[in-house]
C-alpha cells in the first residue's frame, strides 16, 4: 500500500510551473467591520493635577481631531507655565510626603492594579486610541493597549526588587522625572515612560502630544479608580511651549523625551547649562536587510510590517529596504503584489491594515518628502486603492532605484514610504546601513545564523531583529544609538535610567 | 667637572608615535623648586582631530580583540607602571609644589594608579555578564542583550592627581574596547607625558589612548564639538559643561562628567566602579525567532 510520503505530486508542479497567484485587489469587497465598543469619550478633558481633573489656568481649550474623517473628538485643556508649575509642586509633595517613601512592595501593588484596570477596560481603550490617533483597531485592540498593560506589570514587579538592578551598588529615585512623548503610540509611550519611573519610586509629571492627549486623560481616570495616592502622576495637555515648560522645569530632576532628532537636540541645549539627567529616544530611518538566502515570503510579510505598522508613524520603521541584487527583481515583485491586497481606510473597521495618518500636517510632511523621492528621480510604485473621502489617508509607497544621496533614503519620513535600495557583498549592506547619523533598530533576513550574528555585531543600531521586525516586550531594552538618542526603555537596563546610585 | 645629564624633550602620545604639536607651540614647565624643568607641547585643536582620527583607526580592531586579550594588556600595562614607579614618581615630583601630601602620596598615588589598571583588567571578560541579559519576551523570540563600546571618548581629566585621575578615567573606557582621546592636567602634564612612554610598550596598540597636554580653553570646545566623539567624560567646570553639553547636542553625544567644584576623590573605591565602564556603553538587543 502506498505511504503518504510515496505519493507522486501533480507533474505540472513539479516540472516547475509555479503555483497560480492569487491577486485580491479590488476583485473582493469586503463589508464593514467596525468595531463598535464604546470608548466612553468626554466632550472635554481637564488637565489632571494632583489626582484631580482640574481647569487650566488660561481658560483655553483646544480640539481633538479624529483624523479618519476630520470630525472633533473632544476639548483639551491647553497647559500653560503656571499649569506645568502646578503639577510639578503637586508631584514633589507627592514625592516627598507618599511615593518616595513608600516602601517597595506597596508601591508595586498600585502599578500591578493600573495594569489590571486597564486589562479591563482594553477594548474601550483601544477604539479611543483608534479614534484620537487614526491607527488601525486591529492594531491598537492587539498591540497597543495589551502591550501598555504588559508594560506596568512588568514593572510592577521590579518596585520592591531593585537591589537586582545595579549589582553591587544601592539605588535611590530621582525625585520628579519630566515626560515628553509624541503621536504614534499614545498610550504606550506613556506607559513605557511612566512604569519604569514609577516602579523606581519616581514621581512625574508628563506631556502627551497634543493631537493624541485622549488616552492618557483616560488613563487618569484608571489611575483614581487604583487609588493612586494624588500627584504621583500629573498629566498636563498642550502644545510645544507646554512641552518646553514641562522640560526645563527647575524641579524636574530628569527628563525623558520621545519624539523627533531635531526636537531632542533643541532639548539637550536648552538643558545644557542645568545638572539634569536625560533619556532621548529620537528618530531613526531602519535599514532592513534582504540576503540572497532568506526566506523570501516571509521577508515580504516581514518588510510590510516593517514599514506599513502604525502606517510607518514608527521611529525605528524599516524605511530602508536594502535588498541583495541577485533577489532584488524577486523581492520587490513579491512586495508590490502583497502590497496591492492591503486595505486602507477607516480605522475602526477590523479589516484594516493600514489607517488614517494622525494629522493634516504630518500628511503634509509626508507629501513634501515623496515628491522629492519623484523629483529625485527614484521611482514610485503606490497601489490602486480607493481612499475614504474625508480624513487624511496616504497610499503605500514604495520608491525602487533610490540611492544613498536621496533625501528619501536620508530623511526620517515618518509615514508608510519605503526606499529599496540593493547591495552585493555582506560589507556593502553593513556600510549602507551604517552611514546615517540615526542608529536606532535595524532588520536581517537570513537563514544564516553566523551571517545574522555578524550582523547584529556590525550594525551600529539598538535594535537588531532578525528574521522578524518590528518586536516589542516590556522585558526587551529598547534605545538608539547616535543621533537616535541615548538611555533605555524596558527590561533592567531601562530601569536604570530612573534611578542614581547611591 | 660634573657631567651635564641629558634633558629629555617632552612630547605627547598619539596613534602609537611621539609628537609634537603640529602648531609648534609650547609651555614651560617648572620642577618643584621653581626652577625651569621643560616645554611641554601646548596641543591644538587641529592636534585633537589628529588624535580623533587615530583613535578612529584603532576603533574597530581593538573592540574586536577578546574580552580575554583586552584584559590582559591592561594588565600588562599595569606591569609596565610597575616597573617603572621610580620614573612616575620623578614625573610627579615636578608638580611637586602643589602637592602637600609629598613623597608619601607621590607613592600612593602610583601604588593606586597601577590597582585600578588591574581593577579594571579583571573587569575585561566579566562586564558583559553583568550588564548585559537574556530577555524572557511573551512570543517565540531568543532576545538578549548584550553591550557594546561607543567608539571615541573625549576624556577630560581634572587638574590634581594627575596620573591616577587620568588613568582613572582612561581605564574604564578602554576596558571595554572604546579609544580615547584624552586632555591631561593642565598644571601638571608630566606625568601624562611619562605615562605615554608605558603605554608605548604595553601591548596596547597604537591609538587606543591618545594623549594631549595643553590649554583646556584651546580645547574643550573642540572636545564639545566634535562629531566623531561618542561621548565625553571626566571633570569639567560649570562653563566647561556648559559648553561640552551644548556642543554635544549638535549630534546628540553622550556626556558624564564630575564637577570641578565637587572633587572626586580619586584614591577611594569609589572612583572605581563597573558602572563608570557602563558610563560608555552601548546596549543592544537582538530578537530572533525560536522555531524550526
Amino acid at each position: 500500500m502506498p505511504t503518504l510520503t510515496e505519493k507522486k505530486r501533480p507533474t505540472s508542479r513539479s516540472a516547475g510551473r509555479p503555483a497560480p497567484e492569487l491577486i485580491f485587489g479590488d476583485l473582493w469587497e469586503f463589508d464593514p467591520a467596525p468595531e463598535t465598543a464604546d470608548p466612553k469619550l468626554k466632550p472635554r478633558y481637564d488637565l489632571f493635577i494632583g489626582g484631580k481633573f482640574v481647569a487650566p489656568v488660561s481658560g483655553k481649550y483646544f480640539d481633538s481631531i479624529n483624523p479618519a474623517n476630520e470630525t472633533k473628538l473632544a476639548e483639551i485643556a491647553q497647559a500653560n507655565a503656571a499649569d506645568v508649575d502646578a503639577a510639578y509642586q503637586a508631584a514633589k509633595k507627592a514625592y516627598d510626603t507618599v511615593w518616595g517613601k513608600m516602601p517597595g512592595r506597596e508601591r508595586a501593588k498600585y502599578i500591578f492594579r493600573i495594569a489590571r484596570l486597564l486589562q479591563d477596560r482594553a477594548r474601550e481603550f483601544a477604539v479611543a486610541e483608534t479614534m484620537d490617533g487614526g491607527k488601525a483597531i486591529k492594531e491598537s485592540r492587539d498591540f497597543d493597549v495589551p502591550m501598555a498593560a504588559a508594560h506596568f506589570f512588568y514593572h510592577a514587579g521590579w518596585a520592591d526588587k531593585l537591589d537586582y538592578v545595579a549589582p553591587g551598588r544601592r539605588v535611590a529615585p530621582l525625585g520628579v522625572v519630566g515626560q515628553v512623548i509624541p503621536w504614534n503610540f499614545p498610550l504606550l509611550m506613556l506607559a513605557w515612560k511612566l512604569a519604569p519611573a514609577l516602579a523606581m519610586g519616581n514621581t512625574i509629571v508628563i506631556k502627551p502630544a497634543e493631537t493624541t492627549s485622549i488616552t492618557a486623560l483616560k488613563l487618569a481616570e484608571i489611575f483614581q479608580d487604583a487609588g493612586l495616592p494624588a500627584g504621583v502622576v500629573n498629566i498636563v495637555t498642550g502644545f510645544g511651549d507646554t512641552g518646553a515648560a514641562v522640560m526645563d522645569h527647575p524641579i524636574a530632576a530628569k527628563v525623558a523625551f520621545t519624539g523627533s532628532t531635531e526636537v531632542g537636540k533643541i532639548i539637550m541645549r536648552s538643558l545644557a547649562g542645568t545638572d539634569k539627567k536625560m533619556t532621548m529616544e529620537l528618530g531613526g530611518k531602519a535599514a532592513n536587510i534582504v540576503f540572497d538566502d532568506a526566506p523570501i515570503d516571509q521577508a515580504v510579510e516581514g518588510i510590510v510590517n516593517g514599514i506599513f505598522f502604525n502606517q510607518g508613524h514608527v521611529c525605528c520603521a524599516g524605511s530602508r529596504l536594502l535588498v541583495q541584487e541577485t533577489v532584488a527583481a524577486e523581492v520587490l515583485a513579491k512586495l508590490k503584489n502583497r502590497v496591492k491586497v492591503l486595505r486602507i481606510g477607516d480605522p475602526l473597521d477590523k479589516n484594516t491594515d493600514i489607517g488614517a495618518i494622525n494629522s493634516k500636517e504630518q500628511l503634509g510632511t509626508i507629501e513634501r518628502l515623496v515628491a522629492t523621492g519623484v523629483k529625485e528621480g527614484a521611482t514610485m510604485f503606490q497601489p490602486a486603492c480607493k481612499l475614504p473621502s474625508k480624513g487624511y489617508y496616504f497610499r503605500p509607497t514604495i520608491f525602487s532605484g533610490v540611492s544613498m544621496s536621496h533625501r528619501i533614503a536620508r530623511e526620517e519620513i515618518f509615514g508608510p514610504v519605503l526606499s529599496v535600495l540593493t547591495f552585493r557583498t555582506v560589507d556593502e549592506a553593513v556600510e549602507k546601513a551604517n552611514n546615517t547619523a540615526y542608529g536606532l533598530s535595524a532588520g536581517v533576513w537570513t537563514d544564516k545564523g553566523s551571517r545574522i550574528l555578524k550582523m547584529s555585531t556590525e550594525l551600529k543600531a539598538g535594535v537588531v531583529w532578525a528574521n522578524t521586525y518590528n518586536k516589542f516586550d516590556p522585558a526587551s531594552p529598547f534605545g538608539g544609538y547616535k543621533e537616535s538618542g541615548f538611555g533605555r526603555e524596558g527590561g533592567r537596563q531601562g530601569l536604570l535610567d530612573y534611578c542614581k546610585l547611591v | 667637572m660634573s657631567r651635564l645629564p641629558i634633558t629629555k624633550t617632552p612630547k605627547v602620545y598619539v596613534g602609537g608615535a611621539f609628537i609634537r604639536s603640529e602648531s609648534a607651540r609650547t609651555f614651560p614647565l617648572k620642577d618643584a623648586a621653581g626652577n625651569f624643568f621643560a616645554n611641554i607641547p601646548q596641543c591644538t585643536r587641529k592636534d585633537l582631530r589628529n588624535a580623533v582620527e587615530a583613535a578612529a583607526k584603532a576603533g574597530p580592531g581593538w573592540a574586536k580583540r577578546t574580552a580575554y586579550n583586552r584584559g590582559q594588556i591592561i594588565y600588562r600595562l599595569g606591569e609596565m607602571l610597575e616597573a617603572r614607579k621610580a620614573d612616575l614618581a620623578d614625573a610627579l615630583s615636578v608638580g611637586g609644589a602643589l602637592r602637600p601630601d609629598g613623597k608619601r602620596g607621590i607613592a600612593r598615588e602610583i601604588e593606586a594608579t597601577i590597582d585600578r589598571l588591574i581593577y579594571y583588567a579583571g573587569w575585561a571578560d566579566k562586564y558583559e555578564q553583568v550588564l548585559g541579559n537574556v530577555n524572557p519576551v511573551a512570543s517565540p523570540h531568543f532576545n538578549f542583550t548584550v553591550t557594546e563600546p561607543m567608539g571615541i571618548v573625549g576624556l577630560l581629566a581634572p587638574e590634581e592627581a594627575p596620573l591616577l585621575a587620568l588613568v582613572s578615567l582612561i581605564a574604564p573606557a578602554i576596558t571595554s574596547g572604546n579609544t580615547v582621546v584624552a586632555l591631561a592636567s593642565t598644571t601638571q602634564p608630566y606625568p601624562a607625558i611619562v605615562l605615554g612612554e608605558m603605554l608605548a610598550t604595553s601591548d596596547l596598540p597604537g591609538g587606543v589612548v591618545n594623549l594631549l597636554t595643553g590649554y583646556r580653553k584651546e580645547l574643550v570646545p573642540t572636545f564639545a564639538t566634535h562629531t566623531h566623539l561618542r561621548a565625553i567624560a571626566g571633570v569639567a567646570n560649570a562653563d566647561e559643561r556648559k559648553a561640552l553639553k551644548l556642543g554635544a547636542a549638535e549630534s546628540v553625544k553622550r556626556v558624564k562628567l564630575h564637577k570641578t567644584e565637587e572633587p572626586v576623590n580619586w584614591f577611594s573605591d569609589q572612583a572605581q566602579s563597573l558602572y563608570d565602564v557602563r558610563d560608555t556603553l552601548e546596549f543592544k538587543t537582538t530578537w530572533h525567532p525560536i522555531g524550526a
